[in-house]
């Protein structure tokens, strides 16, 4: 499935001076049990021996459901060696839980791994289960530490799930239209940043609902659009704001006059045509100025202006030629 | 360019996890599950599955079942869906299904439904889209989906939906190609695909086709050979393939083979792994190209599987 296996090699901090398991004295009690490739393993693996040790005094403490500190330190060993491990995860929630860990400390541990991990569905996952335990008084540091990921990769899908999860449920609403907004501002191409303003928009308990704030997110739409006609998150987020119903759309005479302004401009901007495209198999009446942008956009009179929009898109944008060419044939008859 | 290496493909798979002591191998160890999945279902793709022992599969299929009847990622590896879903499919290429507890299997799944219609991973809880497809495709396989609630899943999954027309993990989550392909693929399973509204999801999976003719699985990011998967399965489910430029997409899949060695990798000159292999492959398969056995969108097993599965009842 999605479970991207992320091959990037964990950085290792500095060379560690590593003493052997099987060389502690605390160890000395424990039998290592090697992995069982079953009869005949499909695909056998080698390991390197360092993993192999590691595992094979993993799966001893497993087994043996040791719920014990040396257990703890040893589930902390293998998860650098392989971030993946579920397996090492989970059997770590449970010594956790078992010894009553002090579960900021763990949080640290998280820090730790997590910067160089971003994208392991594991750590995510224990992260906010340690999370949930410590309550809403770790929401600021769970904010503040997916704006620490988001400065490295701002796109980061897991980050943006946990941090939709931490304002859910622990909260810490107040400022997140406002971090939107700088991210955004770093990068208005940001498709995350203006998926989690249309969440803050629609959810947040402070800013009374989409009624409330649609005038002025109208107005935020339109500004970025003015910036980067090309780019397709704000004509998406434009239209999301209305729901998707193209009367409503319509209505606001602020869409049409930002399709003329950008057409104005560059008369091939797909985002605009497309809008206007809506707009005119809406019954929308458009004013002279719209009629004359697209009229100075091909010289083929005989259409009428929507299957003549459709036509310029199909030229400006072959590669989805067969969308516009079905557009065509959605355009409803003159009336 | 040029043509697919599908002797070189098939020798890649065959030989890719043998190598010894490599990072690869050591991250897989826990999801050799899956590993086993991609690569036996690019195998059949090729046409030559036969070329597997079938009973030393089997056999080491079901030594990572745990007594709770879920399927962990390795021997001794705690279960998960993700991984129970792998193991079913493997055993249907093998038409081996009926080796299962089927119901043991299925009550492990179903027992992961949430009150809301979620479905978690594994007992430790966490909620995403992808856990509510691999719930329904595994259980459809067992002939068990009515050892769930099908409607408040579909609810949850329909919640899940954004105003562009994709889906994300959870409620509020962006829309993103694989949980796109996930919350698709169950509804196309349940027979619930007139929550979608196909014209505006199949203009934003369209518009993930880039200059270079692959396809990305959000705007503005890089095209990806896995993509080709999560996306063109979409478009085909939801009837709207038609809508990108087919050839344009192959050829970009044909320059990410390593026409040396074989494999696939993510984007061209990258480095070939399993997962993207399969998924190039499977992607080529969708695009009907020659030599290769249909793979079926929905389901992700070649499409003479599904049939064996649910015309022989
Ligand atoms: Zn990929």
């Amino acid at each position: 499935m999605n479970q991207k296996v992320e091959f990037e090699v964990e950085e290792e901090e500095e060379e560690r001076s590593r003493i052997p398991i099987s060389e502690r004295p605390e160890w000395a009690d424990v039998r290592p049990l090697p992995q069982d490739d079953g009869p005949n393993p499909v695909v056998p693996i080698a390991y390197s021996d360092e993993f192999s040790e590691t595992m094979d005094f993993f799966r001893a403490v497993y087994l043996a459901d040791e719920r014990s500190a040396r257990a703890l330190e040893l589930t902390q060993e293998a998860i650098f060696l392989n971030s993946g491990n579920y397996t090492v995860w989970q059997f770590r929630r449970l010594i956790l839980e078992a010894l009553s860990v002090d579960l900021r400390e763990e949080l640290e541990f998280i820090d730790q791994i997590a910067k160089n991990n971003t994208k392991n569905y594991q750590i995510w996952h224990h992260r906010r289960w340690v999370a949930e335990k410590l309550g809403s008084n770790v929401a600021s540091n769970e904010l503040q530490f997916t704006g620490e990921i988001f400065s490295q990769d701002a796109k980061n899908y897991h980050a943006w799930s946990h941090r939709q999860w931490v304002l859910q449920t622990l909260g810490g609403w107040d400022d997140e239209l406002a971090y939107c907004d700088e991210l955004l501002q770093n990068d208005i191409f940001n498709n995350s940043a203006w998926n989690q303003r249309y969440f803050v928009v629609t959810k947040s308990p402070r800013l009374g609902g989409l009624e409330v704030t649609r005038d002025s997110e109208v107005a935020y739409a339109i500004k970025a659009i003015l910036t980067k006609p090309e780019n397709e998150s704000p004509w998406r987020y434009l239209r999301g704001l209305y729901k998707n119903d193209v009367n409503s759309i319509a209505n606001d005479p602020r869409v049409a006059s930002v399709c003329v302004d950008v057409l104005t401009n560059e008369k091939e901007c797909a985002h605009a045509l497309n809008m206007v495209l809506d707009l005119l198999c809406n019954h929308y009446q458009p004013s002279i100025e719209l009629k004359n942008a697209i009229d100075a956009l091909s010289d083929n009179s005989d259409l009428e202006l929507a299957k003549k929009v459709c036509s310029v898109l199909q030229l400006v944008d072959p590669m989805r030629a067969n969308y516009w060419e079905w557009r065509k044939t959605t355009v409803p008859a003159r009336d | 360019m040029g043509e697919l290496e599908i002797v070189k493909h098939v020798k890649y798979i065959l030989t890719v996890e043998k190598k010894k002591d490599d990072f690869e191998s050591v991250v897989m160890e826990h999801l050799r599950l899956n590993g086993a999945y991609w690569g036996l279902t690019t195998l059949d793709i090729l046409q030559k599955l036969d070329t597997v022992d079938v009973n030393e599969v089997v056999s080491w299929i079901m030594e990572c079942q745990h007594e709770s009847g879920g399927f962990g990622g390795n021997i001794g590896h705690d279960p998960h869906v993700l991984y129970t879903l792998s193991a079913i499919q493997v055993l249907a290429l093998f038409d081996k299904i009926d080796v299962l507890d089927i119901d043991k299997v299925a009550d492990y799944i179903s027992s992961l439904q949430n009150e809301d219609g979620s479905f978690s991973g594994d007992i430790w809880g966490e909620i995403d889209t992808r856990f509510s497809y691999i719930a329904i495709c595994s259980l459809a396989l067992l002939h068990r989906l009515d050892k769930i609630n099908v409607e408040k899943a579909v609810e949850y999954i329909v919640s899940c939906k954004n105003l562009d027309g994709g889906f994300g993990c959870t409620p509020g989550g962006e829309s993103h190609a694989g949980q796109i392909f996930c919350c698709v693929g169950a509804l196309a399973i349940t027979g619930s695909l007139h929550h979608i509204d196909k014209d505006l999801l199949g203009w934003w999976l369209c518009e993930r086709q880039v200059k270079s003719g692959g396809l990305n699985g959000r705007p503005e990011k890089l095209p990806d050979v896995c993509y080709s998967w999560w996306v063109l399965s979409s478009l085909i489910m939801i009837d709207r393939v038609h809508w990108i430029d087919k050839g344009k997409l192959v050829n970009f899949i044909l320059d990410c083979q390593d026409k040396e060695n074989g494999g696939i990798s993510d984007r061209p000159n990258d480095a070939v792994d399993v997962f993207h292999t399969y998924f190039g492959i499977a992607g080529l398969s969708l695009l009907e190209y020659r030599g290769l056995k249909p793979i079926d969108p929905a389901y992700a097993l070649p499409v003479d599987v599904v049939n064996r599965i649910f015309l022989r009842k």
